[in-house]
């Protein structure tokens, strides 16, 4: 397998190499072009067009200076994974408010991840900081620390952060020292203490699914590995299908928004696309265990105006299992 | 006083009588069911520990701590005795390298055995990652053991040529083996120059290296955000805990070395009286870090960090911690300050008091810590709270103890462990002097 996984790495970046060649020629090619057509349209038309740039001022332009730019639709692909999809920066926000600990995002987390053995990557805690506070539910997930201290400590660069936000693991390389998980103040990552017995959690579909799947850390829990460490990815598996991540789309209240933070925007379950910045300032987001300085990238609404009641959710809350194992 | 042939024949290494021949036996057999419990373990993977998500680390971790500090005892002597150039070190400094080469071998050896994929060891390597302390460790502990090797080694040259010369006829092999280990030595005076500046040199080398390595043991853990280890106090800590670790077991097989070796005009009451004395020095420095590190937080500390002191002072762990922290550091400065106290008896005692606290006390570095993350423990089985280390922990373990102490019975079976040609030399000294009456 690791054979294997090497060479399809080392063709991965020789095909990473040629594209990049191709595509600096097509760009030497393209500027060309483009200065050719500007050149026939430097009279200007006198027809003014009204735009507004990214930061919302509104500016007039001479429609003949307006090229319609198409839309790379694969720039998302074309990178290496340990550096991310440029130009990109992944967020979360978890509106504690709406969550009634119907577990259906550990679910289908679970599902979708092949995740075995007995710890979810994604637990919903019942919270209650002090008496006098009413108690809440609480989903934790990879905070996708912007100063991740697993990585920090990782010997061998098996975990490691990426541009576009992502912390991933590279199970290929990981020595199972467990020095991330003692380091991770989020208690989120979990061992595969013993060979993973993945096939449990769905005989048919995993055979079918792994069998045309190269390993990335892109991907994980396929395979998860015996002896190395597994958690939460942010499913950049499901960005590139331009799919939102399986617990926001699996969240029945829409308690999950995922999104850009340079796009300004976050999109929950039902679709609903909403400007990150203004919610964060309407709901008061904060950062979990801020004060510690792991700058996470995962933001949470307080649970005020609650929507469901909390003994609601008592009735999934199960205190000794967060993986559900078929019947 | 004794004349040169006495002396030689004493100290030099004897065939082991029966009952070291059990002794053997049984460490070997010990180790063996070690190497099965550990195949087993690279098989099964590391369910077969009790460590699981929260308790992430276990004895595995506490006990590499407890032999990293243990290794320590070469560095303390060196600083202590051998650079001060006390008079009464000489029967206790080879002894000290003894136990600190096996120690550190054996933590080398530990950290591999928590490793759930030593099959990929070498990525330590080719992945190397500076900022990481376990790459630190990767540099420091090689260094140690080549250094403490060294220093075992350069001392022992002027003996091998000695013992060469004593088993000529009786065993020529064992004679021919110690000449080839004695590279040449003839005592001329360049020889004499060239292995006593290499011995300063590493005297010297060995006690950064050796605070180095006791400080990056302490980074491991302090380098995380975790209540109880991320603490400015661990690097002092650590390196007071292992001065007394260190200190502890030197006493103890002190002890047991004389008697086995019958070596009682060499390693004399007197020589016990003053390791007593060091002992209770390590004892005071080591409770004056462990109140900076367990008493001065109780007056500041938040939340989490009282729950985690509270814990330790009258909750799951009290008991262990405050046996540790009484049996195993202040009753042994009550005694100690005794004359009494430090006859060798007592003092064996007491070092094997002071030595297996030192091994539980790492337990309670590692694991209480553990258990008490920021985020509650929910949605694991119930047996995820709580950690007592499995069988294959303890068979692993109590194999690795019984690895060091047959690295140990092996180096003092071959090795004069008392250095002959100084013992000589110190004589012949005391003989110049006219004062006889000391042995
Ligand atoms: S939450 Fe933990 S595992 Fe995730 S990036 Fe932060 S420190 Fe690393
Ligand atoms: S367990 Fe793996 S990912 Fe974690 S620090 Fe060790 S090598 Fe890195």
């Amino acid at each position: 397998m690791e054979e294997k996984n090497k060479n399809s790495r080392r063709k991965f970046l020789d095909k990473g190499l040629k594209l990049g060649i191709v595509s600096a020629i097509g760009g030497l090619g393209l500027s060309k072009i483009t200065s050719k057509l500007n050149a026939t349209n430097t009279d200007g038309s006198g027809d003014k067009m009204e735009l507004m740039t990214t930061d919302g001022t509104l500016i007039q332009v001479d429609s003949s200076e307006v090229i319609e730019i198409e839309h790379p639709t694969d720039h998302d692909k074309k990178y290496n994974v340990r550096e991310g999809m440029p130009n990109r920066k992944f967020v979360m926000v978890v509106d504690l408010a709406k969550c009634t600990n119907e577990l259906k995002c550990q679910e289908s987390c679970n599902k979708n991840h092949y995740i075995t053995g007995d710890n979810a990557w994604l637990k919903v805690y019942k919270m209650q900081e002090s008496e006098k506070e009413a108690p809440y539910w609480m989903p934790t997930l990879c905070q996708h620390c912007d100063k991740p201290a697993c990585v920090t400590v990782c010997p061998v660069d098996a975990t490691f952060k990426r541009k576009d936000g992502l912390v991933l693991i590279d199970a290929e390389r990981c020595i199972g020292c467990r020095f991330c998980m003692a380091a991770c103040p989020y208690s989120v990552r979990v061992f595969n203490w013993s060979e993973p017995a993945q096939g449990e959690m769905s005989e048919i579909t995993m055979h079918a699914d792994m069998a045309q799947h190269t390993p990335s850390p892109e991907y994980a829990g396929m395979p998860s590995i015996k002896g190395t460490v597994d958690k939460c990815d942010f499913c950049p598996h499901q960005i590139h299908k331009k799919e939102l991540p399986h617990c926001v789309a699996a969240c029945p209240n829409d308690v999950f928004y995922f999104g850009d933070m340079y796009e300004d925007a976050v999109t929950n379950g039902s679709g609903q696309t909403v400007v990150l910045s203004k919610l964060l300032e309407e709901r008061a987001g904060y950062k979990l265990l801020e004060g510690l300085g792991t700058a996470p990238s995962v933001f949470y609404l307080p649970p005020v105006d609650r929507l469901g009641d909390f003994e609601e959710g008592l009735e999934n809350y199960n205190e000794f299992q967060s993986v559900k194992k078929p019947e | 006083m004794y004349t040169h042939k006495k002396i030689i024949s004493d100290l030099a290494p004897k065939k082991f009588g029966k009952r070291d021949s059990i002794w053997t036996a049984s460490l070997i057999v010990i180790v063996i069911v070690g190497i099965i419990a550990y195949i087993d373990q690279l098989i099964k993977g590391q369910e077969v520990t009790n460590m699981r998500d929260y308790a992430l680390w276990g004895i595995y971790i506490s006990n590499f701590v407890f032999f990293v500090a243990t290794s320590f005892v070469g560095t303390v002597t060196v600083a202590i005795l051998r650079l001060t150039n006390n008079s009464w070190r000489t029967p206790l400094v080879r002894i000290a390298e003894i136990i600190s080469v096996a120690a550190i071998i054996m933590a080398g050896i530990t950290i591999m055995i928590d490793m759930a994929r030593p099959d990929r060891l070498l990525n330590l390597f080719i992945h190397a990652r500076l900022q990481s302390p376990i790459t630190w460790d990767v540099v420091i502990i090689p260094t140690y053991i080549v250094i403490s090797l060294l220093l075992l080694y350069f001392p022992l040259i002027p003996d091998f040529a000695i013992l060469k010369g004593h088993f000529k006829k009786k065993k020529p092999k064992l004679g021919k083996f110690y000449g080839k280990l004695a590279l040449n030595w003839t005592g001329s005076k360049a020889q004499k120059l060239l292995q006593e500046k290499s011995i300063q040199i590493l005297a010297i080398m060995i006690i950064p290296v050796g605070l180095l390595l006791q400080t990056i043991d302490a980074w491991l853990f302090s380098t995380t955000y975790r209540i109880g280890w991320d603490s400015t106090n661990f690097a002092p800590y650590f390196i007071s805990g292992a001065f007394v670790a260190g200190v502890g077991s030197l006493i103890t097989l002190i002890f047991i070395i004389r008697k086995a070796k019958k070596l009682e005009n060499y390693i004399t009451n007197h020589h016990f009286d003053k390791l007593g004395k060091l002992l209770v020095l390590a004892c005071l420095i080591y409770l004056y870090f462990s109140i900076n590190e367990y008493v001065i937080p109780l007056f500041t500390a938040k939340k989490g960090e009282l729950t985690h002191l509270e814990t330790l002072y009258s909750g799951t762990y009290s008991i262990l911690f405050w046996a540790v922290t009484l049996l195993g550091l202040v009753l042994p400065i009550i005694i100690l300050l005794f004359k009494a106290g430090r006859k060798p008896l007592p003092m064996f005692i007491i070092g094997l008091t002071v030595v297996v606290g030192a091994w539980w006390k790492r337990y309670l570095i590692v694991t209480p810590t553990l258990l008490h993350p920021f985020l509650p423990i929910q949605g694991v089985p119930e047996s995820w709270h709580h950690y007592f280390p499995s069988l294959h922990e303890w068979l692993i373990t109590i194999a690795t103890l019984a690895m060091a102490f047959l690295i140990i019975t092996i180096l003092v079976r071959y090795l004069p462990v008392i250095p002959i040609q100084r013992t000589i030399d110190e004589q012949a000294l005391l003989k110049t002097n006219n004062n006889p009456t000391e042995s």
